[in-house]
């Protein structure tokens, strides 16, 4: 059973025939070629594949395309600033090494974002705690949330136990 | 002095631009025109026999393009050890075939028995669940013990489930024994190093395509050695001729040893290829990663420690069981062995050392190398007992590591476990811990956690380890099939900027960011103007890969060699562009001058005059400027380090909380020590990890019950602290070009015996004799062990 499902990605009208059991990670990846939405496993732990539906964080994985009929959908494609440099968290991940193998960043920055939304400038704990659902293998998290509370606009050279280089 | 791009500086990544912007492009981002997708039927019994396979029905499901099963590859190769290992008493160990699909049997709960090929994956996976299929099971091998003591084998044709009794250092058995028996203090312990299962966060991924019109076939593939792969695959599996086959590992999303090795599903995308002329594509799902990715660990040690009256070390000794599941994965049969034995002297000047190590066969996932590979189990088993004989003596476990520690002025230093450790300053790294992490502080903060109702218990560590590996001629000699050397090609172009080629393969290390540091620091050009090219057999020279933390120590030393000899000609054609004898030419900062004059010409300059080779001296000198170098290290590096931790355990729960950690690790010379620090911090996580939540359990039939993120405990950013970590107590590798030792594994190497040294402290202090509790220290375990003791 094919079905038409219109949206909006990344401000742009998009409109594909699916099959009913088409997830939305699968319509972004395959169908709109949008593969910096990443699956990393099948259980909706890992959040590789986070992506905004109108606005909130959602597991793309976990989601049917035709669930999003209508809404506005964004991704990691979209994040970067009009101009294409790099937008304030996306670039506290590279100043802070806030990633490595690059394959749970975008459900990272997608997480981040919602996080800020929610909070500007949440704690170490409160960070920690928001990506229960975000898995990094590479980084241990220190960079990660260390990048994330610089985005909120907070001093983590004060924050973090940082390494010391003589 | 450093460019501000160069050696030495905390450059941010280049690689990460495409990263943060979705633009990375991983095996599974790649799609093809008229790709379909292989799909594999998957055994959910651990051990049984394959009665008949009938695929009438499947064959004729919607999409279905062709259906292969372990029939169809009976002709070709098997997946191969890459080490040979011979018992105690010289017998070649056992080594049973690895098939692309099983065939007969199947041997653990994920072996592919088949593999349905369709138009997409969907239609594929409707086809696998309408195969009819008849196995009869068997009772399942799981735990080693009884594997050895049963007649019930997991391959017949072999009559044994053990693959081999080794010992080392052999020569040395009786005297350890000796040592043992007549010993002041001998303390004892028995340890699990708990079974592990990699999760790379990307799932494994291989792309088959074939050209009917050339003969050439392209293996796109997660991979951290696509040349390692090509080998294995071309000489060992299918035989496709090496020119014809080119194996592309492009953004490769984190590996941790479980992407070094060949997998059967990348043979089958290749076979499946060339029979339909059709792109093939194979994207893991995370259960079968669970189950067919290599795992890790797996050991049951017995390891004792003799002591003088005076505290000196006399001799180690370990019995231990490693499993290799269920056939032999390519690393499986070193790890456990030169990886692991060779460092049972730690940092230690013990006199003795003798380990034996009996691997088994088990209906489970093929073990293998994970992040550490034989020396996190060599570097728990050793400072556990550490740890246990200074309170078993009532000696301070610093002072007693402190006694026994081979002294600067001791270097090289012959290791009683058969190495030749070049560097090290163990007293530094251990003075420089316990500043940094404010040891003389703990006290108070005891005090505070018991104000709180929670033991809190200091921990600490020191490890050396083998890196860079390896060289080739000593490896040979221990049973190694291949060489460890590594290449690099420096291509500078005609308009000065540079391609380096390099065989090493990054999968989060920052290759793209380092290797170009070395170059500027050597050339004096912007790292900006270097790009690297790696992961595609057609682009890059023979290089052996990514893991043992050896891609700086000896593919970047490859990288400087060729470097070199790029330097060397440059001085030539700079010479004859400058009428002066090439001895008369200086080269600094991206400048070719005379001595003595105020001649010169700039790096891009000479580029040019390399490939517009007018007014040339061509009968002299050749036109171009690209040069390639193999380096093959003259000794394993020996990164080392001193960890403490503090863990607070609620005696209410047994829940334990890592409080402090601390990393003082020598690296050697650090090239970009913002990504050094990355790297420590990404294994510590591993570490700690490994020592608290993670676990894989099999139930007695096999079944894997830790199969998903539902039931195998990943460590979430709340389970971690922030992490102190030091560099500052390097001695340089005395035997590569760039002094640099390696980082990638210390980490995962220091921090399990770390946090387990500080929970069994914190259970003392709470007046519990408990000696010693098995990793992982969950809730559960620890909460069990308070209620048992006394």
């Amino acid at each position: 059973m094919m079905t038409t499902v219109t949206m909006t990605v990344n401000g742009k009208s998009v409109s594909e025939t699916v099959e009913g059991r088409t997830l939305l990670s699968t319509l972004l990846r395959d169908d709109l070629r949008l593969t910096g939405t990443h699956i990393g496993c099948d259980t909706s732990q890992c959040g590789a594949c986070v992506v905004h539906v109108n606005g909130k964080a959602v597991k793309s994985c976990t989601m049917f395309a035709i669930e999003a009929q209508g809404a506005e959908v964004s991704t990691i494609e979209g994040q970067a600033n009009a101009d294409g440099s790099l937008n304030v968290i996306q670039q506290a991940f590279q100043d802070h090494h806030g990633l490595q193998c690059g394959f749970c960043t975008p459900g990272m920055v997608m997480t981040t974002a919602s996080l800020l939304k929610e909070n500007p400038k949440p704690t170490e704990a409160e960070v920690r705690t928001y990506l229960e659902g975000n898995i990094c293998r590479c980084t241990g998290y220190h960079n990660i949330v260390k990048a994330i509370m610089a985005a909120s606009g907070q001093d983590v050279s004060s924050i973090a136990a940082e390494q010391l280089i003589s | 002095m450093p460019k501000d791009d160069g050696i030495g500086a905390a450059t941010v990544r280049r690689e990460d631009v495409r990263f943060l912007t979705g633009r990375g492009r991983y095996s599974d981002d790649i799609k093809a025109y008229g790709e379909c997708a292989a799909v594999f039927a998957r055994s959910n019994v651990a051990n049984g026999t394959i009665k008949s396979i009938n695929t009438d029905v499947a064959a004729t499901m919607p999409g279905v393009l062709a259906i292969f099963t372990g029939e169809d590859f009976v002709e070709v190769g098997g997946n191969p050890a890459g080490w040979l290992i011979n018992s105690r008493d010289g017998e070649p160990m056992k080594e049973p075939k690895r098939p692309v699909l099983a065939h007969g049997k199947v041997r653990h709960v994920g072996d592919a028995y088949a593999a349905v090929i369709a138009e997409t994956a969907a239609q594929g996976r409707d086809a696998v669940e309408a195969l009819e299929v008849e196995i009869e099971e068997h009772a399942a091998v799981i735990n080693m013990k009884d594997a050895l003591a049963g007649t019930n084998y997991v391959h017949d044709e072999i009559g044994t489930n053990q693959c081999f009794d080794w010992g080392w250092i052999e020569d040395n058995r009786a005297a350890t024994d000796a040592a043992i028996k007549g010993a002041h203090h001998v303390t004892t312990l028995e340890l699990v190093n708990n079974r592990l299962v990699p999760n790379a966060i990307e799932p494994r991924c291989s792309i088959g395509d074939y050209n009917p019109g050339t003969g050439d076939y392209t293996l796109q593939t997660t991979s951290q050695n696509p040349h390692m792969t090509r080998l294995l695959i071309s000489a060992f599996v299918l035989g496709i001729p090496e020119n014809k086959l080119t194996v592309i590992a492009p953004d490769v999303g984190g590996g941790f040893g479980s992407k070094i090795y060949h997998y059967g599903e990348e043979a089958l995308v290749l076979a499946a290829a060339k029979k339909l002329g059709r792109t093939v594509k194979w994207t893991s799902d995370r259960s079968e990663a669970f189950l067919t990715d290599a795992h890790g660990r797996d050991h049951v040690t017995k390891i004792e420690l003799a002591l003088d009256d005076k505290g000196n070390f006399l001799a180690f000794r370990t019995e231990t069981l490693a499993n290799v599941g269920a056939y032999l994965s390519n690393f499986s049969t070193v790890t456990p062995t030169f990886l692991h034995g060779t460092l049972m002297a730690g940092n230690y000047t013990v006199p003795l050392v003798y380990v034996n190590m009996k691997t088994v066969f088990t209906n489970t996932a093929p073990v293998d190398a994970y992040r550490g590979a034989g020396r996190p189990e060599a570097t728990f088993s050793l400072e556990r007992v550490i740890d246990m004989a200074a309170r078993e003596i009532g000696r301070d476990p610093i002072e007693l590591r402190r006694q026994n520690f081979i002294k600067p002025d001791q270097y090289p230093f012959a290791s009683a476990a058969g190495l030749e450790y070049d560097s090290g300053n163990y007293d530094a790294l251990m003075d420089q811990m316990e500043k940094v992490s404010d040891k003389t502080g703990f006290a108070a903060r005891r005090a505070e956690s018991e104000a709180k109702g929670l033991l809190r218990g200091f921990g600490v560590n020191a490890y050396v380890e083998a890196c860079g590996i390896a060289p080739s001629n000593l490896v040979g000699i221990l049973g190694a099939r291949v060489g460890l050397y590594d290449a690099a090609t420096v291509r500078v172009n005609a308009t000065g900027n540079l391609s380096v080629m390099v065989g090493a393969h990054s999968h989060g290390q920052g290759h793209e960011t380092v290797f170009p540091q070395i170059v500027a620091n050597m050339l004096g050009i912007d790292a900006a103007s270097i790009d690297i090219v790696h992961g595609d057999t057609s682009k890059i020279p023979f290089g052996m890969g990514t893991y043992g933390s050896r891609s700086l120590a000896v593919c970047g030393s490859a990288v400087v060699r060729a470097t070199e000899k790029i330097i060397a000609k440059a001085i030539k054609i700079a010479a004859h562009m400058l009428e002066a004898e090439a001895s008369d030419v200086d080269f600094s900062d991206g400048t070719f001058s005379v001595k003595g004059t105020n001649k010169s010409v700039s790096f891009g300059e000479v580029a040019l005059k390399a490939y517009i080779p007018h007014d040339y001296p061509i009968d002299m000198i050749e036109p171009g400027l690209e040069e390639t170098a193999f380096y093959d290290p003259a000794n394993f590096t020996y990164p080392s380090g001193a960890y403490c931790c503090e863990v607070e355990v609620d005696p209410e729960t047994g829940k334990v909380r890592v409080d402090r950690m601390t990393a003082v690790d020598d690296f050697g010379n650090v090239i970009n020590p913002m990504i050094v620090t990355g790297q420590v911090h990404g294994g510590l996580g591993q570490g700690i990890g490994q020592a608290l939540v993670e676990q894989t359990t099999y139930d007695d039939d096999g079944q894997l019950l830790s199969a998903s993120y539902m039931d195998y405990a990943m460590p979430r950013a709340d389970d971690l602290p922030f992490y102190v970590v030091d560099h500052s107590q390097s001695t340089i590798c005395t035997h590569n070009p760039l002094g640099a030792k390696g980082c990638g594994e210390a980490g995962a190497i220091g921090s399990p015996p770390t946090v387990v040294n500080a929970v069994i402290d914190a259970m003392q202090s709470g007046g519990k004799n408990i000696t010693h509790i098995d990793m992982p220290m969950t809730p559960h375990r620890v909460w069990t062990a308070m209620n048992n003791a006394q």
